[in-house]
């Protein structure tokens, strides 16, 4: 409880460590001498309106955990005994500096890779230092296909030359005060549980506040949970097919003519080929691959084309098709050909607000930033370019599976760096983890820059950075809208932001001399494009929105304010929403939709399917974790204790398996311990588990690792599967499994 | 002084236990406390194969934030649920509230 005297109220904003997410919440931050003892939500922030989530709530004994790592670290036994002394900034700044300009001289820069793990602030920083020092190679290595979120970015970019979110008036300060705002008639919720996640710069509550105005939910989705409770239609499909429903729902908006003729006829190109391409999927074909009934996948299409304004709010197992760049491609479709892009309630065109890059999401925000020389000159030596067109076309990341088995190959070049900022790779994405594990502990230098120690730090850091939470930092904010900043307010230990960090080490190792002093003021002139300055938005809010413009809905391609030329339109080469993707035909890809089985599955592998009868799903969210963080905070471990597998009671009875049984799920890469939950949640067909476990109360050093080659989902999830995109894919949500139930004398005998 | 409760419009709560986590944070309650705990249930329904339905039950240590009261605020759940679908007042209002309400429940302290 606090008392009200000496206490300060500050408010900023979430994009980072902390509460771990995609950000944008405002927070109040209650300040007592230096000292964290409150966080509340920001009723003034148009984002949250005053909410927030239990990570947030609780922040405190986050910030102040007894195990967090508050100096730089050094490795002083040999790499996995867990053995560290702290050192200073200064002599860890030396550390890593001379390693990695050794590197440099040796092997080039590109031989050092920049892994971050989800997108938030680190994006920004990150990349920062990989373009200063001179390499190419920044991903979210271990995340197969690169398969969160760029899938379904790359495929919107490619065919409409824009992002588009769905409208839950996020744009305006007034929210669903704006007269202009309408509800979405119908939603369409594809692949998502939005209550317990925010991801892609998105509020999953929004969804909720629009049920309460009047929105319908159409709920696509293998499990069960409180949103296709709630909905109107429940397409339970088979996981991985989302591909082939979506096509199917193409051709029946198409067959009956229910799509928006006069949005279709003047702003669309290729509306015949695409016309032509969906009747390969007639609705009795598309049941038969997903496992939902022919009126159900009839009734939704029609609901979803016929009750405009729609709009589709979508989630990243579209990306964890192997195609998914292609399935990203035929869902954005259903919201063009019904004439619900850029609406009131519709899926709205988003851009970062005022054109403020924090974190690049696209080539020419890489351009903008480090000049078209660099980026051309880097991409000569980025992993997967030479092999992908989309991948070196589309945004700048290299491609993580590639990079993996580069490390091992040694070809065409040797990777022998790597710079890990808050991600744990081998506790969290990593698919074939242990692979992983074993490519990563031959690099010749590894910095990890982290909040707490975790098996990534233990089995691999030489050097450990002590990272701070959004309290203890500057940063700024652009991801859709508002723009805002987050500023400091406590400090922790010696633990700085990643920003300072990256910034001190690209001052180092850059050929060329920085043109700012500081972090402050690389953030000003980032802001200036909106007209503001860090100082004056910390004053004032922390956050700002869009004015009439370029940056705001509704309807900005009739006005003109989208193509670089001024013109109505659409910043693509044909100026329209390419049906028939031109870009994707440059990069030698289908350029129209298509649907594959996924790579393991009962049809594409019955024999695999008879020795590993369950389809698993991995990675739904829970509100207490992000990702593979905050086990070690009791109020939220308190609420979800363990790894549990949810298996239907049909399932359990034929398994011979009880509810809080622990067991092993196994496939031929291995097994994995976990905790039954019996429930109807889940299909008799199927399993679904929470991803990226370990036991922070467990023993760090090898070989225990806190527990990570018990509880480690990933280990089962197989190697590279992606398309000829290079990107999409991790079978994340379709790896075959058994139930094994664990031998008791083995339990007994420790 | 008027009796005062929450009103709970349970239809939409998600289960996010961020009632739970306020309440711990305001209070300071240690792990194994709190003044409100997030039940599941997840059943066969009459016209559905499967319904969901999360309910916050008010435990004795409950004091409806009297604290946060005095200084005009709401109650930390209330404040804070994502759903806003707890609502903090004087009972006869609230009650007057709940008959345009569908599947909610009225809490009253001790």
């Amino acid at each position: 409880m606090i008392q009200n005297d000496n206490v300060d109220v500050f408010r900023t904003l979430t994009w980072s460590a902390g509460a771990g997410c995609h950000g944008g919440c405002g927070q109040k931050l209650y300040v007592k001498e230096g000292k964290l003892v409150m966080v509340e939500g920001d009723e003034n922030n148009p984002w949250n309106q005053g909410r927030a989530c239990p990570r947030v709530l609780a922040l405190k004994q986050y910030v102040y955990h007894p195990d967090r790592i508050t100096t730089p670290l050094k490795r002083v036994g040999s790499r996995g005994e867990g053995k560290f002394e702290p050192i200073s900034w200064e002599e860890a700044f030396d550390t890593c500096e001379s390693k990695m300009r050794e590197i440099r001289e040796k092997h080039g820069a590109e031989s050092v890779i920049f892994a971050q793990g989800t997108g938030r602030d680190v994006g920004g920083p990150i990349s920062f230092l990989a373009y200063n020092y001179g390499s190419p190679n920044w991903c979210q290595l271990g995340l197969s296909g690169q398969s969160c979120y760029t899938p379904r970015l790359g495929a919107m970019k490619a065919s409409t030359g824009e992002f588009a979110v769905l409208d839950a008036s996020q744009f305006s300060e007034k929210r669903y005060e704006d007269p202009e705002w309408r509800p979405p008639k119908t939603i369409i919720v594809w692949g998502q549980n939005p209550p317990p996640t925010c991801p892609d710069g998105f509020f999953g509550h929004w969804v909720v506040d629009c049920m309460q105005r009047g929105s319908r939910i159409i709920s696509i989705d293998p499990r069960n949970t409180w949103m296709s409770t709630r909905a109107k239609y429940h397409l339970q499909l088979r996981p991985g097919t989302d591909g082939a429903l979506a096509l199917g729902m193409l051709n029946i908006i198409i067959r009956e003519e229910l799509y928006d003729k006069e949005f279709v006829e003047k702003w669309t190109y290729g509306f015949d080929k695409l016309s032509e391409r969906v009747k390969e999927y007639p609705v009795e074909k598309v049941s038969r691959i997903t496992w939902v009934p022919e009126q159900t996948i009839v009734d939704a299409a029609r609901l979803y084309a016929t009750s405009k304004p729609s709009a589709i709010q979508w989630g990243v197992p579209i990306d964890m098709c192997p195609q998914g760049t292609s399935v990203a491609q035929a869902i954005s479709h259903l919201w063009t050909v019904t004439g619900n892009i850029d609406i009131p309630g519709g899926n709205v065109i988003a851009r970062p607000a005022f054109g403020v890059t924090t974190y690049p999401y696209t080539t020419e925000e890489l351009v903008g930033l480090y000049g078209q020389d660099l980026v051309d000159r880097l991409n000569e030596k980025r992993i997967g370019c030479d092999t992908y067109p989309m991948v070196k076309g589309f945004r700048g990341w290299a491609q993580p599976d590639m990079a993996i088995d580069q490390i091992n190959s040694g070809k065409p070049y040797p990777v022998t760096g790597a710079w890990i900022q808050t991600a744990n790779i081998l506790g969290g994405q990593a698919a074939r983890a242990r692979f992983h594990y074993e490519a990563l502990k031959k690099l010749d230098f590894v910095a990890v820059v982290d909040l707490f120690h975790n098996p990534t730090t233990m089995a691999l850091a030489d050097i450990v950075l002590p990272a701070a939470t959004f309290a203890e930092k500057d940063s700024f904010r652009s991801w859709w809208a508002p723009m805002g900043v987050i500023h400091k307010k406590i400090q922790v230990g010696e633990c700085k932001s990643d920003w300072e960090i990256n910034f001190e080490m690209a001052r180092r190792l850059s050929d060329k001399k920085l043109k700012w002093n500081n972090p402050k003021e690389l953030f000003d002139e980032r802001l200036s494009v909106a007209g503001t300055t860090f100082d004056e938005m910390s004053k004032n809010g922390p956050w700002k929105m869009p004015e009439d413009g370029p940056f705001k809905p509704y309807r900005r391609h009739e006005r003109g304010l989208l193509r670089r030329d001024g013109k109505p339109g659409f910043e693509t080469e044909t100026g329209k929403v390419e049906l028939y993707c031109k870009a994707y035909e440059g990069w030698g890809l289908d350029p129209l939709p298509y649907y594959h089985e996924p790579p393991q599955s009962p049809v594409s592998t019955p024999e695999l399917f008879e020795k590993y009868p369950l389809i698993m799903i991995t990675g739904a969210r829970s509100s207490m974790f992000f990702h593979s963080e905050h086990r070690m905070i009791p109020w939220l471990r308190e609420k979800n204790p363990d790894p549990y597998v949810e298996v239907h009671p049909r399932t359990a009875e034929k398994f011979g398996v009880y509810d809080g049984e622990w067991i092993y799920l196994e496939n031929d890469m291995g097994r994995v311990k976990r905790k039954v939950r019996i429930s109807l949640r889940v299909h008799p067909e199927m399993v679904h588990t929470l991803h990226s476990w370990w036991m922070p109360e467990e023993k760090g050093r090898e070989p225990d690792l806190f527990g990570v080659w018990d509880y480690q989902i990933n280990q089962l999830v197989p190697g590279p599967q992606h398309s000829d995109s290079g990107f999409g894919g991790g079978q994340y949500k379709t790896t075959l499994v058994k139930i094994s139930r664990i031998d008791r004398r083995e339990v007994d005998n420790g | 002084m008027a009796k005062f409760g929450i009103l709970v419009h349970y239809d939409f709560c998600t289960g996010c236990q961020t009632c739970a986590v306020a309440c711990q944070q305001e209070h300071d309650f240690p792990v194994g406390k709190c003044g409100v705990k997030v039940t599941e249930y997840v059943y066969e329904a009459e016209k559905k194969p499967v319904a969901i339905d999360y309910l916050p039950f008010f435990t004795e240590l409950c004091d409806l934030c009297m604290r946060r009261y005095k200084n005009g605020e709401e109650p930390a759940c209330v404040k804070h649920c994502q759903s806003f679908c707890m609502q903090f007042g004087k009972l006869d209002e609230l009650v007057t509230d709940m008959e345009s309400k569908s599947r909610s429940v009225l809490f009253t302290p001790r």
